[in-house]
């Protein structure tokens, strides 16, 4: 597996108080651990993104419990009120414990 | 006539397909670009939520192979010291309608070869390096990211002169009955497009999409992925990835939906 890719999209500049939408998409196989093996018919282990977190400034303002449902290549998008310039960081953590992170910075006037 | 024939594929036991046919009213619809005449992308079946995927380019996870295949594009690999890059340079001149031109007759090969095999030839005989393997990550994201510099321009292969024999192959491909349900190609394309299949609405399977992301596939898979998939679902021997029968049946698909815009990298269901 070649690494794994995230984006996300959000405006660069808001006006102070305005909602933005925020689009990330990251590329995980997020394996549900139901499936076997074909042909050694052991079950594959688990292996999601379990939890989505937004922090806006260090500080957290959206996160999502992912559970084995959700498809392989998990799209997120939702809206984030403005309140100073800054940076948004996404962190993605699987189950192995990795976390992947991805930022954007919005100037906001 | 209709009723006989599924008549016939209930006899042959053929539970799945033999629950129903039911007709799907799309009459008199405006498909924009997404049709030409009758000839309709699988776009056009799609529901509005698919569509919405596809149509924009964040959205669409096919994006991220085509980012692979892009750096794929710019670096160097194998003996010979070169990048497709070193060749053909920016893809976005050099690539813009390859993709409605492919699969195209080879005077060397003495057959067709498709861009997946172009691409592989180029790296065995100019780069000297390994060729990737048919339905890996590499060989997607490439082919997707040189396909896509072709968006929008219409399909249009040539089926005259040396191709014209492996058109014929490709056509009694579509048209010959296999496996067994004993079904051809064009059995659910042709005759039934636009109706169900039980949950499945069936299109004309148009490949100017591919490589396509499906959501059934949770990646985005090659044309041929499909065909194999066809080929097991009506219980017949998939061929193949790549095989001689297979690039045949690419021709005459392609040119089944000439003037179609390529789409690739498209999301169906």
């Amino acid at each position: 597996m070649a690494k794994t890719k995230a984006r996300v999209k959000a405006p660069k500049s808001a006006k102070k108080g305005e909602a933005f939408q925020v689009k990330t998409l990251i590329s995980h196989k997020m394996e549900s651990g139901q499936r076997k093996d074909k042909k050694t018919g052991k079950k594959i282990p688990r292996h999601i993104i379990n939890k989505f977190v937004c922090t806006y400034n260090g500080k957290q303002v959206f996160s999502a419990d992912w559970h084995p449902a959700i498809s392989a290549n998990p799209y997120m998008s939702f809206f984030v009120k403005a309140a100073d310039s800054g940076t948004l960081e996404m962190a993605w953590t699987d189950d192995k414990g990795k976390t992947m992170k991805k930022s954007t910075k919005i100037k906001v006037s | 006539m209709k009723k006989a024939y599924l008549g016939v594929l209930t006899l042959g036991a053929v539970a799945m397909i033999a629950a129903t046919f039911v007709s799907n009213a799309f009459a008199d619809s405006d498909f924009g670009k997404y049709a030409v005449g009758d000839i309709r992308s699988g776009y056009t079946y799609m529901t509005k939520e698919s569509k919405a995927i596809q149509d924009d380019d964040f959205e669409n996870p096919a994006m991220l192979w085509l980012e692979d295949g892009e750096q794929v594009w710019g670096k160097v690999d194998g003996k010979a010291g070169k990048s497709c890059a070193s060749c053909h340079g920016s893809a976005s001149d050099s690539m813009k309608g390859v993709a409605a031109t492919y699969p195209k007759y080879d005077k060397k090969l003495k057959k067709l070869k498709n861009i997946e095999q172009q691409i592989n030839i180029c790296r065995t005989e100019r780069m000297g390096a390994k060729p990737f393997k048919y339905e890996s990550k590499q060989m997607l994201g490439t082919t997707i990211y040189v396909r896509n510099q072709s968006r929008d321009m219409p399909m249009n292969v040539s089926i005259d002169d040396e191709a014209a024999p492996f058109f014929a192959k490709g056509k009694a491909f579509f048209n010959g009955r296999r496996g067994a349900l004993d079904m051809a190609c064009k059995h659910c394309h042709e005759d039934n497009a636009g109706n169900y299949a039980r949950a499945n609405l069936l299109t004309q399977g148009q490949t100017n999409g591919f490589p396509t992301y499906r959501f059934k596939w949770q990646k985005p898979g090659s044309t041929h992925r499909r065909f194999r998939g066809c080929n097991k679902n009506i219980r017949a021997q998939p061929l193949k990835y790549g095989s001689d029968e297979y690039v045949n049946l690419e021709l005459y698909v392609a040119w089944r939906g000439r003037g179609l815009p390529v789409e690739t990298p498209a999301v169906r269901n």
